[in-house]
């Protein structure tokens, strides 16, 4: 168990590894360096060596790629180019923000989530499962900056209830959040819930076709009795795997709909910095971003694999 | 003679399992809405340029943000340009974008997971991890980075998109060969000394090739969801290309007062989205393929 566990986390090590060596590369071979975008018309002689020698672009790619993973590691990203303040400092507050956003969209999302797929899957093509079917398909499909419009247009320009733009500077602290944030978390939970109902839907369907309950059946075994008791602990336990991979996927949906509301976010540090060709607060943003996603994949992992004793044996004999 | 008349017989019942299969996709009702969704698209795609009523760049200032009205069906945007046309064009670039794209991405992605399925061992493990390292790289930092630095023409998206989206193609490829690969015709085309090529060829690709065009068709529809959202942030196709994703983001701000020039392209998308989604989920109850316990990764 130990062993399986500290393999986990190593695989996970290996694949940030080569994110890191990726993003690295990828920034490399592509036209245009930091300096020749920050210095424009000016990026030639006297003035670009200058500006290679300030920022170290002057050394050989694999000794600048160990000095910012050693740093990288420290949590020290470099400078930014646009702002000319260290990443750090500009992730810290997006970073919370983008935190807030996202646990708020998780925590409403998986218990709605849950109930709908349990109710879909146990009133299976009865009205109920019709319905609501019909709505997750629609939720899921349609693209994230799509529904924020529309929530926008309806709700704020329309109905006037809330704001439709965030617009608070970066550091704000959560009360002053609050009202601004109802329209984001809704946006990205509904795509959220969609999807991982359709999983719990189908999981719990599975279960219970299954010989066992089949047999809870037979038994005279009381109908809700076996939902809680026989059905749901096993269905439930394959959906976590599937809920974190759905998880990580909609990291990318999260950056549309911040920009689409304006909220100071990760997402918007993206687009802005991909925009402005800052590509040292790019690579920082790449390694953060494959971090969250690989350690929620492997939390999901270690959660399955403490939950079912059954999988222990398995995943060893493998 | 005789030969020639199984080659015949072959021929047909392929054409009838093709016709069969699209039978069975239509006679679920959401399988029929798809498809029809599907069709009407395509077809609008190809005759769109030839029943549009204004040029979808005329801007015209005397008739900036007109309502909509008999002459301008859908009203006319902030240059004063038709919605109407704008929206019935707006689906060409990405529909064949994306199509090819998903072609791509099945292509590159299906053969890699074969090869790695079929391999198996140190290569397999190496590929696999490369593979996994980015699936870990949110599609959108990796195309925003690309487009941004290679440009937005449609030689650099086709191929973007394809790479970024066949990856997980190459798992499902790779699972489905580790299904048939312990099966015994397998086994016994080793026996027989068939070289990797024509194993992978004659034996494997017919038993995976289901579940691989499955996968292929949902990645059509995400490609479509990417894509869109590459024009709505302003690094997919260029104005003054008429495309849904950037008539949104266009329309957007103006949309307290001219709502129609944006629920035109909103329409626009949702609907083709929803139509692919629709058939490559009725195609895959054709086919017997249960997706929907998978990830979307």
């Amino acid at each position: 168990m130990l062993f399986l566990i500290i393999k986990r986390i190593l695989l996970g090590l290996i694949t940030l590894f080569i994110v890191s060596l990726i993003t690295f590369v990828g920034t490399e071979i592509l036209p245009g360096d930091a300096c020749t975008t920050y210095l424009e018309r000016q990026a030639f002689g006297e003035q670009l060596e200058a500006c290679y020698r300030r920022l170290g672009l002057n050394v050989p790619a694999y000794e600048r790629y160990i000095s910012w993973a050693v740093n990288a590691i420290q949590g020290d990203f470099g400078y930014s180019l646009s702002g000319e303040m260290p990443i750090k400092e500009v992730l810290g507050p997006r970073i919370k923000n983008s935190l807030v956003l996202a646990s708020a969209a998780i925590f409403i999302g998986i218990p709605i989530a849950l109930i709908l797929g349990i109710v879909t899957a146990l009133w299976r093509d009865k009205l109920p499962d019709v319905a609501i079917s019909t709505v997750t398909i629609f939720a899921m499909t349609i693209p994230e900056f799509i529904s924020a419009t529309l929530l926008i247009l309806i709700i704020a320009i329309w109905l006037e209830w809330l704001p439709g733009i965030v617009i608070v500077p970066t550091d704000v602290s959560f009360l002053e959040l609050l009202p601004n944030i109802i329209l984001p978390v809704i946006a990205i939970a509904m795509i959220m819930t969609a999807h991982m109902a359709r999983m719990v839907r189908s999981s719990v369907i599975q279960v219970m076709a299954s010989e066992y309950v089949q047999m809870a059946i037979l038994k005279g075994v009381p109908y809700w009795k076996m939902v809680f008791k026989h059905v749901l602990p096993n269905a439930l336990l394959p959906a976590i795997n599937v809920v974190a991979l759905t998880i990580a996927w909609l990291l990318g949906g999260v950056v549309v709909t911040e920009v689409v509301f304006n909220y100071p976010g990760l997402g918007r540090l993206v687009i802005e910095s991909i925009s402005n060709r800052d590509l040292p607060t790019v690579q920082a943003l790449a390694i953060i971003l494959a971090s969250i996603y690989v350690s929620i994949n492997l939390l999901a992992d270690l959660m399955t694999l403490m939950l079912n004793p059954r999988l222990k044996t398995l995943q060893i004999r493998k | 003679m005789k030969l020639d008349n199984i080659y015949q017989e072959e021929k047909k019942s392929n054409f009838a399992k093709v016709s069969d299969i699209i039978v069975t996709m239509a006679s679920r009702p959401s399988g029929f809405i798809g498809l029809s969704i599907l069709i009407f698209h395509v077809i609008l795609a190809f005759i769109s340029p030839y029943i549009a009523p204004y040029d979808f760049k005329a801007i015209n200032p005397t008739l900036m943000l007109q309502a909509p009205s008999a002459e301008y069906w859908f009203g006319t945007d902030d240059l004063g340009r038709d919605v109407f046309t704008r929206t019935i064009l707006g689906g060409r670039t990405a529909l064949t974008i994306t199509f090819f794209g998903s072609l791509i991405a099945l292509l590159w992605g299906g053969l890699l997971g074969i090869f790695c399925g079929l391999v198996g061992g140190k290569t397999d493990d190496i590929v696999m991890r490369i593979v996994d390292a980015f699936l870990s790289i949110p599609w959108i930092l990796a195309m925003l980075l690309i487009v941004s630095l290679l440009g937005t023409s449609t030689e650099v998206l086709i191929p973007a998109l394809g790479f970024f989206y066949g990856k997980g193609i190459v798992r499902v490829a790779r699972a489905a060969t580790h299904d048939v690969i312990a099966k015994d015709f397998i086994v016994s085309a080793r026996a027989r000394g068939h070289s990797n090529f024509s194993i992978i060829w004659n034996e494997i690709i017919p038993n995976v090739r289901d579940a691989i065009l499955v996968e292929g068709a949902m990645r059509w529809s995400w490609m479509l969801l990417g894509f869109s959202s590459l024009s709505f942030l302003g690094f997919g196709v260029s104005p003054p290309t008429p495309d849904w994703g950037l008539m949104i983001s266009n329309a957007r701000g103006l949309m307290s007062f001219a709502y129609w020039s944006v629920i035109a392209p909103i329409v626009g998308l949702s609907s083709l989205i929803i139509g692919i989604n629709l058939t490559a989920d009725a195609f895959a109850k054709a086919l017997g393929i249960d997706r929907s316990t998978k990830a979307p990764v």
